[in-house]
């Protein structure tokens, strides 16, 4: 069935077979690899995306229910060659390893950050508890984006 | 695959009458791991995301498409208490109240809650309305009374909700895990009390010795909250899984349900 929807401000018009996910859609139909294919359900966060508003995991969204809908993924953060604070942080900061999971982070980052400029500590784990670094490189991100937040309460929001 | 995107309930009833073994599609967050894992491979989806009447919660009815991330923002402490520890924001942005009814997992987090209160589930389906009691409508483990052509419309809780109350759940981190054991207490003012509990039964199940016990004690001491703990323990029917023993989660149950009835007490 033919179903439309807004991906990173683009309209696009796309048929979907059967009863895949989002992110098979943004991967293979959309030419959009950004979002990460990991555990297929729900538990590592690295297929990230912002769904009508919301940031939510992209296999857990059935492509079919995207339907009229408006979708941001990571690549939709970046301004060319200007970069999302949140993407800067983690760049300036060491917060990227192997990467796998940096665009989950960068999502769920960067949502948090836009709503509120100045999260605390607790507020920006609680924010990114569903996104998973197997890494293990933690620290770096939190100290990133700690840094980012400091900055922000310093004036620079 | 067919897929319908009613914006109302009639629409979306219409859409199931058509075909009662469609897929009903909530949040997702059940039904894709299903479809990912190549368990599921509907030929039929209903998806219920644009349903507003489903997304409406007025006082103590609360919509079935009602998503953790509302309820967690909610009035009432152990609802929102038990949203805030669902999964991640990603999970808790699309999963659903009515989704977690329909799955009907023993550790659904919202399910002690419902027990706790003897809330009711509204169904509808092509005969009209009904309103079953939490547990005619929990059959078993992830088996509810909803029939083909049923969706489920709303939780509604009972007129009379307490101020105090807890929810409290064990796993091995606190985001990302499914209950081991979960637990609902509700403290009236009178001193009635009602202890529900989750993942240690094949449905939810209340602790109605420890509750008959408990509600006369208007003060108890440590000795009777030891009491009331054992009770708890004795009365849960937990199996040995690959998340924790039988042995533990009885041991668990306990501590856990004294910890949130103190919590109330201190309330």
């Amino acid at each position: 069935m033919r179903i439309t929807v807004t991906v990173n401000g683009i309209d696009h018009a796309v048929d979907v077979r059967g009863a895949e996910s989002l992110l098979y859609l943004l991967r293979e139909e959309l030419a959009l690899p950004g979002s990460k294919n990991a555990c297929e359900q729900g538990e590592c966060g690295s297929c990230s995306v912002v769904l009508d508003g919301d940031v939510v995991c992209a296999c857990l969204v059935m492509a079919a229910d995207v339907n009229g809908s408006t979708v941001r993924t990571v690549e939709g953060y970046a301004d060319h060659e200007v970069l999302h604070p949140v993407q800067a942080a983690l760049l300036d900061g060491g917060g990227v390893q192997c990467g796998f999971c940096t665009p989950g982070f960068v999502v769920a980052a960067a949502e948090l950050f836009d709503a509120n400029p100045v999260p605390s500590t607790d507020q920006i784990r609680e924010a990114l508890a569903g996104n998973v670094c197997r890494c293990t490189g933690y620290g770096a991100i939190m100290r990133g984006l700690e840094e980012l937040a400091a900055r922000n309460v310093g004036g620079g929001a | 695959m067919d897929c319908d995107w009613p914006h109302d309930l009639d629409a979306a009833l219409r859409a199931l009458q058509s075909d009662p073994d469609a897929t009903l599609l909530a949040g997702g967050t059940d039904v894709m791991v299903e479809v990912n894992a190549g368990h599921a491979h509907p030929a039929h989806v209903v998806a219920l995301r644009r349903v507003e009447e489903l997304r409406t919660w007025e006082g103590n009815r609360i919509g079935a498409g009602t998503t953790y991330t509302t309820m967690e923002r909610g009035p009432h402490p152990a609802l929102a208490q038990l949203a805030r520890t669902v999964g991640s924001p990603q999970i808790r942005n699309a999963g659903t109240i009515g989704g977690n009814l329909g799955t009907a997992s023993p550790a659904g987090d919202s399910l002690p809650f419902l027990a706790a209160l003897d809330a009711s589930v509204e169904l509808h389906g092509a005969g009209g309305g009904r309103v079953l009691r939490w547990d005619e409508f929990i059959t078993g483990v992830k088996r509810t009374a909803r029939r083909p052509d049923e969706i489920i419309v709303a939780a509604v809780l009972p007129d009379e909700v307490p101020l105090r109350q807890a929810f409290g759940k064990i796993g091995v981190r606190n985001a990302m895990v499914i209950s081991m054991v979960s637990a609902c207490v509700m403290r009236y003012d009178d001193g009635r009390t009602a202890v529900a509990l989750g993942a240690v039964g094949p449905t939810p199940l209340r602790a109605r010795t420890a509750e008959a016990m408990i509600s006369v004690e208007p003060a108890p001491s440590d000795a009777t909250l030891a009491e009331f703990a054992r009770l708890v323990s004795q009365e849960v029917r937990p199996i040995t899984d690959h998340r924790g023993t039988e042995a533990y989660r009885r041991h668990a149950s306990g501590v856990l349900a004294r910890r949130l009835l103190e919590r109330c007490l201190a309330a």
